[in-house]
């Protein structure tokens, strides 16, 4: 067993993260979910480089020939199923931001900056 | 086997004692004071064995698996700290039940810790596996914080328990770490096999022993770690006596003699012991001297006799192991009953300040008597135990007497020892005098010393009056009468001291001259030594005004302490800090950070490897090549520029389209990658997905957001870019990397049993059903909160809240 995959695919898969990556980064939660959609292709590619290279399907009966890894197929199943459930929930909650503010962005957290600006006790010194 | 059974009763008791001081208050100490009294009694009932040479020995298994038992061990000098630990300790509990009201705040709390801490020190004297002395060395700080901190109104009490706890425990990690070292080193964890064959050519052995002392010194307050002892002074009067003059501090003087014979001649074990010990014995002395508060002058000639300790416990030849056995036991017998003494005249006076006692021997005539012996046993005088601990540590130390110490060091640790000497005997005569003795009223109403508390009352009065006491009853007085003539009875009789000290000094060689703790060793330089010490200890307290002169004028050396507290200072302003610059509630700053975090280590991790060859890049064949087919190419290019396009892109609907054509463009990837269920699924979810996007987009408006992000958008491109670069190349690394057959090799038949001819669908079916109905549940759940998030709005669609969360935050940030 060995062989890199092509560098192609990686380069791809490199795409896909930078541009998860940064949609992630932005104040706007529907780019945001944007972002988590890419991540998620990003990891199902990922799953993909572990194959060998072109093969067949994983089906039996099928033309004779090396069949790709079933497994690493089966994990990225069950992953885009899944990341389908979470863009939609957070689509949903995206939704409610905006219905309460007028626009989906992220605000600052208050209760962080409060604990930012905490002083050191007194005893201390 | 007896002593697990012993240390575990000492637990039971600490659990029992809460509901028995309710009910019987203070005389609860009483029952406190059995678990200590019962191992004394053990340990005395098997002395002969072990000064015979024969240690009393238990394991029980503790860790099975990482090898790790509870190996007990009691040899000689386990055996005089067992007596010190257990036997003094029941003493001060039965004093305990005198000293405190019944009606003390917190009492149950006290008496229970009090037993858990006696337990605790038995296992550090007693354990013979690393880990296991840490462990009850531990559980002794983490007690005595509790200990030191039991009057919770105090302020002052609470900052010395940490203090303590800070100081102890931090210094007991580099302990920790010089335990594992050492256990690496000898190849064994069990203390006595290490001390039977130590590695001494092993490098790390070094390293080892300076974190082992470290521990050590903390713990027995040597400088410059000692400020933490005076400190600890808050604490409860026979919570000192028994912490602070007979237990605790005694476990770094502990350790060092149980490592000594072992490890005394590798560097720089020697150099350390002596120096440190040499300069603590000094610093005490000296500060002792300054003090009128009773307790503090004690705790400070504690510190300056802790130092004497360590040296003689670790300075490794045959006559100082001796000294040291005999300076430990009658240091144990004199402090506690200076501390003992002190909580009577305090609890029978009202104060233990120097400065307000006058006179007070005529009425506490038996306090004055076991004070007298107790000083006299700290200064030195015959026929007390400290008399004779003494002469064998200036016999020690008399150049040429020890072939391991060269002369120079021995001349020079010698005339520290005289000089400390002498210092330990005017402090010794000024605790006598200080409680009991007649004053002049210009040396109570003014105390010329300052620094420390000058001109506190003014001098009214020509004629002092002696200070009145009510006579304490008989248990409290008991205690520390009984402590004192300890130290008389064996020093007068040193015979079962010396027995204990021989045993322990065997391993070294005496080199034909086998020194015996003895009260008369001839007229020897020894005995001329402490003349000198005697005559100029006594001038010293004669002419106490003019030296405390002398002190006033000498230049404060900078305090350990205060290294302390810009330590404490440090941290907190590095602290506070780091998170105001990191915890600024922003999201994109968070996951900014992350990705910082993962690219600075991880990241540049990788990039050292790959500079340095440590990670090979797969080249040539199979390793290196631009695609499979060129119809990858193609695919590529499709997800590359849609993704790339969507993120530029500021329009919903354009973004949208433009992701649904890198899901599509993943599907068809999967197609040439051999996986059809992939693609199939994926095409179905991206138009599900898509549809419902549409849904949620209809409603909101055209374009995103274009609100600042608050930090550069070049910034957030490099991150981005360098996180995906890290990412891909990584995986490209590790698959390449990859040696190991794929564990589907076997799904194949394993499918057609199963009936199966899709083997994806088999395995999501059948192999991981249980996987499969969990991932139902998740969309489930998710269909749930959906519908229930976006119904909700159909009710009532007013959600204020959030709203006055946003202006509090712009009206904040327009004060920035």
């Amino acid at each position: 067993m060995s062989g890199a995959p092509s560098l192609l695919l990686v380069l791809a898969v490199g795409v896909l993260y930078s541009c998860g990556f940064y949609l992630m980064l932005q104040r706007s939660l529907m780019r945001a979910v944007f972002g988590i959609l890419l991540l998620g292709h990003a990891a199902n590619v990922s799953l993909m480089l572990t194959d060998r290279a072109i093969t067949l399907p994983p089906l039996l009966g099928g033309p004779e020939g090396v069949l790709s890894d079933p497994l690493p197929q089966a994990m990225a199943l069950t992953a885009i199923v899944i990341t389908f459930g979470v863009t939609t929930f957070l689509l949903a909650l995206a939704y409610r931001v905006w219905l309460g503010d007028g626009n989906d962005e992220v605000p600052d957290d208050l209760e962080d900056r409060r604990i930012g600006r905490l002083q050191e006790p007194e005893d201390s010194a | 086997m007896l002593l697990p059974v012993i240390l575990a009763l000492h637990a039971a008791t600490a659990v029992l004692l809460p509901p028995l001081v309710r009910l019987l208050g203070a005389r609860a100490f009483l029952v406190a004071s059995l678990p200590p009294a019962l191992s004394a009694v053990w340990a005395l009932s098997r002395s002969p064995g072990i000064a015979a040479g024969e240690p009393a020995e238990a394991s029980v298994p503790w860790v099975p698996a990482l090898d790790i038992t509870l190996d007990f061990r009691v040899d000689a000098l386990s055996l005089a700290m067992v007596l010190l630990v257990s036997g003094v300790g029941a003493v001060i509990f039965c004093y305990s039940a005198a000293y405190f009201r019944s009606d003390q705040a917190g009492l149950a709390r006290l008496t229970s810790v009090m037993v858990l801490f006696a337990g605790a020190m038995l296992g550090v004297v007693t354990a013979d596996n690393l880990f296991a002395l840490y462990v009850f060395w531990e559980l002794t700080s983490v007690t005595s914080f509790l200990l030191v901190g039991f009057d919770q109104r105090k302020d002052a009490a609470g900052r010395a328990a940490l203090q303590a706890l800070i100081t102890t425990a931090g210094a007991g990690l580099f302990m920790l770490i010089g335990f594992i070292l050492l256990g690496q080193a000898g190849g064994t964890y069990r203390i006595s096999e290490l001390v039977a064959d130590p590695p001494v050519d092993s490098p790390l052995l070094p390293v080892a022993l300076v974190l082992v002392l470290i521990g050590a010194f903390a713990k027995s307050a040597q400088a410059p770690f000692h400020y933490w002892l005076p400190g600890a002074m808050v604490a409860p009067t026979p919570v000192s006596a028994y912490l602070h003059a007979a237990a605790m501090v005694k476990g770094g003087v502990y350790l060092i003699a149980r490592l000594a014979p072992g490890f005394a001649d590798a560097d720089p074990w020697r150099v350390l012991v002596l120096a440190f010990g040499l300069a603590t014995m000094v610093i005490g002395g000296w500060s002792a001297l300054r003090q009128t508060d009773l307790k503090l002058l004690v705790a400070h000639g504690t510190v300056s006799q802790l130092g004497f300790l360590c040296l003689l416990a670790g300075a490794g030849t045959h006559t100082a192991a001796v000294a040291a056995i005999g300076a430990l036991l009658a240091h144990g017998f004199f402090k506690s009953t200076l501390f003992l003494v002190v909580g009577v005249v305090d609890h029978q006076a009202g104060t233990r300040d120097i400065r307000r006692l006058n006179g007070l021997w005529r009425s506490l005539p038996v306090t004055a008597a076991a004070a007298g012996l107790a000083a006299a046993s700290m200064a030195g005088l015959p026929p007390l135990l400290g008399f004779i601990g003494k002469e064998a540590a200036l016999e020690a130390f008399l150049p040429g007497h020890s072939p391991e110490l060269p002369p120079l060091a021995a001349g020079l640790e010698l005339a520290g020892l005289v000089l400390a000497s002498v210092l330990t005997f005017a402090y010794s005569a000024r605790f006598w005098w200080g409680a009991f003795g007649d004053k002049r009223a210009a040396e109570t109403d003014i105390e010329p010393v300052p620094g420390t508390d000058a001109g506190g009352e003014d001098g009214a009065e020509p004629r002092i009056p002696r200070t009145r006491a009510t006579p304490p009853s008989a248990v409290f007085l008991a205690a520390p009468v009984l402590l004192s003539l300890c130290g008389l009875v064996l020093g007068s009789l040193p015979g079962p001291a010396d027995a204990i000290a021989a045993a322990y000094a065997a391993p070294y060689s005496d080199h034909g001259k086998p020194y015996h703790l003895a009260l008369w060793h001839g007229l020897s330089t020894p005995l001329l030594l402490t003349a000198v010490v005697i005559a100029a200890g006594a001038a010293l307290f004669r002419w106490r005004e003019a030296f405390a002169r002398l002190q006033g004028r000498a230049p404060r050396v900078i305090s350990a302490e205060m290294g302390y507290h810009l330590f404490l200072h440090g941290t907190y302003a590095i602290a506070l800090s780091v998170t105001r610059r990191l915890q600024t509630g922003s999201l994109p700053a968070y996951l900014g950070i992350i990705l910082a975090t993962m690219l600075a280590l991880p990241g540049v991790r990788l990039v050292t490897a790959l500079a340095t060859g440590e990670v090979a890049v797969p080249s040539g064949g199979d390793g290196l090549r631009l695609w499979d087919t060129p119809l990858e190419g193609v695919v590529a290019a499709v997800i590359a520029v849609t993704a790339i396009a969507a993120l530029r892109e500021h329009r919903r609907f354009p973004a949208l389209i433009l992701l649904s054509a890198t899901g599509f463009g993943i599907a068809g990837l999967f197609v040439l990658h051999g996986a059809p269920d992939l693609a199939l699924t994926l095409i179905l979810v991206e138009t599900l997905t898509t549809i419902i996007l549409v849904f949620v987009l209809r409603r909101l408006p055209a374009t995103f957001s274009v609100r600042a992000p608050g930090w550069p958008k070049r910034w957030m491109v490099v991150l981005s870019v360098a996180a995906g670069a890290f990412i891909s190349v990584s995986l490209w690394l590790m698959a390449a990397a990859r040696t190991a057959e794929p564990i589907s090799l076997g799904y194949e038949a394993a499918a057609e049993q199963a009936g199966g001819r899709n083997l994806v669908n088999t395995i999501l079916a059948d192999f991981r059903a249980l996987d499969t109905f969990g991932e139902i549940v998740v969309l489930l759940t998710a269909a749930v909160a959906v519908a229930s998030l976006v119904l909700l709005n159909r009710r009532h669609r007013v959600v204020d809240e959030p709203s006055a969360d946003e202006e509090q935050i712009e009206e904040e940030g327009s004060r920035r």
